[in-house]
């Protein structure tokens, strides 16, 4: 199975790696994934007073496809809203990076880790946690 | 040095182009059927056959009319597996085998059990050895076969075969290996190691793709197979179909180098196994998988912990490997084989196999250590479990968020 460019370019220069302070209450923090799956990402946030995310990085343990599927979401969430960021969709990130269906999950672990990301940033900042609705497994 | 580079000859290997020579005139000169008996073509075409019956023969110590040639050895382990279970299913049902053995043995196994077999799969240890205490309990009176393989395709690990025939043998069972792996890799002799049933493929083993044999023993105890197909009555009876003539040329010619230069090439490339072995050991948290004393000489497979193989294998730039992390497959379960020994998910999410070969040289080598150590380091740069373990976090500990 060979890669798309996308996939490969983001996976050889991944955007945006590294670590943000997860002790800042204007930081969110996103870990999905297990170890056994083969699959670890997290995805940091960092929020201004309007709610736009300034700042985003990400760590990623699999694939190339889920490096790429993260480094690609960290891109997007930069200068998006929170609520535009929560609207981002799993289909969006298979259909940006050509991903073949044996890797849509990878694209599903990235959606759960920017949700998950918001949620941090919710809760530490005293709003109630967001239900989000099924992707599209 | 050209790039990329191959090490994946535990997959298959490339045709040793002495081999392709010995084959060609078998192609559009002497096309004929071996088993046209009344003219010259069938005659040349048989010669070439006979020929190379010998040379596979003479490589693993039996006698040529003890040679079934078949399209390789998923062939040969149904053909053992079914054929046998056929055969001597009034004298018992019990079969023994292990779980690390190739899914086409496993696969043959689960397939007789529906038909009435009874099969214990035994467990290995952590060196991905069987427990040959556990063998002997597991024998009973019913107990007409017991398939080990000799090399393991995955880890290289050897298994005790001279010790498992013989325990076979006190219980009046057969011992059958798969020995796809270890055949032109290190001296293996079917008397010497008594062994009743073997198959082996001659892509493994600088010969083409598409042939292989089944060993079936024809004295002390004459063994027979039931044919799985049903036809012309070739090989014996035991496997029908016209005979894949340039291919079986082609086998006999990779048998006869492989004994010339087995010698030479194992020392060789366990040599450079080594040095690959001990310079990516040198990176923090990588562990070689498999009992490191009784093996292959060819194969290295490492673990480097809090990355993930496949994404590994994409940054091992412009080299063939392959990974224990089936990431690639439907069920994205890693390699049963490391799980067998005992290894967690993650470490077998992480495992790399190294195949050396004939044509693999010291230059390559080196520049896959140094790929591999670039690759370890870059993508444990981007893990989050690597930052974790260097932060001193018990990952085990952590509550995953499964998906």
């Amino acid at each position: 199975m060979a890669y798309s460019d996308k996939v490969i370019d983001h996976y050889t220069n991944p955007r945006n790696v590294g670590t943000l302070d997860k002790s800042k209450t204007n930081v969110g923090t996103g870990l999905v994934g297990a170890p056994e799956c083969g699959d670890v990402m997290r995805l940091q946030i960092e929020v201004d007073a309007n709610n736009v995310i300034t700042d985003a990085k990400f760590k990623t343990f699999g694939c190339g496809s889920a490096i790429a599927s993260s480094s690609l979401a960290t891109e997007w969430l930069k200068g998006k809203s929170i609520d535009d960021a929560m609207a981002i969709d799993n289909m969006d990130i298979v259909e940006e990076l050509a991903l073949p269906p044996v890797k849509i999950h990878c694209s599903v672990l990235a959606e759960d880790a920017i949700k998950a990301a918001i949620n941090d940033y919710r809760v530490k900042n005293g709003l109630e946690a967001l239900v989000a609705e099924k992707s599209h497994h | 040095m050209n790039l990329p580079i191959y090490l994946d000859n535990n997959a298959t290997t490339p045709m040793d182009p002495r081999v392709l020579e010995a084959m060609i005139p078998y192609f559009t000169q002497k096309f004929g059927n071996a088993a046209s008996r009344n003219h010259p073509f069938g005659w040349a075409a048989e010669e070439g056959v006979d020929y190379a019956r010998e040379q596979v023969a003479k490589l693993i110590g039996a006698n040529e009319k003890e040679i079934i040639f078949t399209s390789g050895a998923t062939e040969a382990n149904n053909l053992a597996l079914k054929g046998v279970f056929e055969m001597y299913k009034d004298k018992g049902n019990h079969i023994i085998t292990c779980t690390t053995e190739h899914k086409a043995v496993l696969d043959a196994c689960k397939h007789i059990e529906k038909l009435g077999a009874e099969v214990t799969y035994l467990q290995v240890k952590s060196d991905g050895l069987i427990d040959l205490q556990e063998l002997e309990n597991a024998i009973t009176d019913k107990t007409i076969l017991v398939a080990i393989m000799y090399g393991n395709n995955e880890i290289g690990v050897i298994q005790p075969i001279k010790e498992i025939s013989a325990i076979a043998h006190k219980r009046g069972a057969l011992f059958f290996t798969d020995a796809t792996q270890a055949v032109g890799k290190i001296p293996v002799d079917v008397n010497a190691d008594g062994i009743d049933l073997m198959s082996f493929s001659a892509h493994k083993m600088y010969g083409p793709k598409g042939v292989g044999a089944l060993y079936v023993r024809r004295k002390n105890p004459r063994v027979k197979v039931t044919a799985q197909m049903d036809g012309g009555g070739h090989e014996r009876g035991m496997r029908s179909g016209t005979l894949n003539v340039p291919g079986i040329v082609g086998f006999g010619k990779a048998c006869e180098l492989c004994q010339l230069e087995m010698a030479e090439e194992s020392k060789r490339l366990s040599a450079l196994r080594d040095k690959l072995e001990s310079s990516l050991t040198t990176l923090e948290e990588s562990y070689v998988n498999g009992n490191r004393e009784y093996r292959l000489p060819h194969v290295a497979n490492i673990s480097f912990k809090y990355v993930e193989g496949e994404g590994l294998m994409m940054a091992m730039k412009d080299m063939a490997v392959s990974s224990g992390s089936a990431c690639t497959s439907a069920s994205l379960e890693p390699s049963y084989v490391l799980k067998s020994l005992g290894l967690s998910d993650d470490l077998a999410h992480s495992s790399i196999r190294f195949g050396l070969g004939r044509f693999t040289t010291e230059e390559e080598v080196d520049f896959a250590i140094e790929q591999t150590k670039k690759a370890v380091n870059h993508l444990r740069d981007l893990s989050p479990l690597w930052e974790m373990f260097k932060e001193g976090i018990d990952l085990d500990k952590v509550e995953w968020v499964e998906h």
